[in-house]
């Protein structure tokens, strides 16, 4: 009976998985802005996967050949998907490929913008 | 007494973090390699001090982890909204914006957990940091209310935040 329930539990979170990773997909491919295409895959990708790494815990558990090294891969995930988003938003800035941000109000300017004299943009 | 522990371990919960790490690679817990992870996690803390010299000091453990489980709920529920919006809003209609936050924290660690915070959440990226630290540049999907956005962020992520880094 477990075994029925766990598995239908691994179906179930390798479909939605698999059903938020094809919505990121979708948006990388319809967004025209490089800045909104940002968004889609590395938001929608983490719970994908997550879901993904979920479906095959709950099947390494019943197979009783449990396994946890997708709780660390969900961890470098969480840790390290944010750093590629912050290249990716200061590279666009870089390239002038989105709107120009506001000036910061306390400060004189965003560091990605903050060049050295004489230095071309 | 102190500075002998603050020199052998210059930072306690990465030593904790590391051990725990090794231990979930190797998929089994053996003494030999609990043992083998504590090596690890006060050697590697030691050897690279060097690049992380001010240590947080007032860091409370338990209200990150309450932060974290609202944080994974939060990137449940907004992550539905973005495929919501991914799916039946056409570009034309899309209202991206840049966002300026403000920021009342001032330790590097607490503001690097709060952009994370801000990329994870489905909807925000954080893109950039000012020159001298003060304020927080960060992009929305699509909103109508971008100050509303920004008041959220403040009062739900940002005040717990300077709970946890005191």
């Amino acid at each position: 009976m477990i075994d029925i329930i766990a598995t239908y539990a691994a179906a179930l979170s390798l479909l939605v998985g698999s059903g938020f990773v094809l919505v990121g997909a979708i948006g990388l491919l319809k967004f025209n802005d490089s800045m909104t295409r940002l968004h889609a895959p590395t938001k929608v990708g983490t719970v994908g996967i997550g879901m993904l790494l979920l479906g095959s815990m709950i099947d390494t558990f019943i197979s009783g050949d449990t396994s946890i090294h997708e709780l660390l891969i969900m961890a470098f995930l969480f840790v390290t998907a944010p750093i590629s988003a912050h290249f990716i938003a200061k590279v666009n800035i870089h390239r002038r490929a989105c709107d120009t941000p506001p000036a910061p109000p306390r400060d004189s300017t965003w560091s990605t913008l903050d060049s050295p004299e004489g230095e071309s943009q | 007494m102190t500075r002998a522990y603050r020199w052998l371990l210059p930072h306690p919960l990465l030593t904790l973090i590391l051990a725990v790490v090794w231990v979930l690679l190797q998929n089994d817990i053996t003494a030999g390699m609990v043992v083998f992870g504590i090596i690890l996690g006060v050697v590697i803390p030691w050897m690279t001090s060097v690049w992380w010299p001010d240590t947080p000091k007032g860091f409370r453990l338990g209200k990150m982890v309450s932060y974290s489980l609202m944080v994974m709920w939060d990137i449940m529920v907004a992550n539905v909204q973005v495929a919501w919006i991914v799916i039946s809003v056409p570009n034309a209609k899309l209202k991206p914006a840049w966002i300026v936050i403000p920021l009342e924290l001032r330790q590097p660690e607490a503001i690097t957990v709060l952009a994370g915070t801000i990329t994870l959440t489905p909807g925000t990226v954080s893109a950039d940091l000012s020159d001298e630290g003060h304020s927080l540049l960060v992009h929305v999907l699509h909103t109508d209310d971008p100050d509303g956005v920004r008041d959220e962020i403040k009062t739900r992520y940002e005040r717990r935040l300077l709970e946890i880094f005191v």
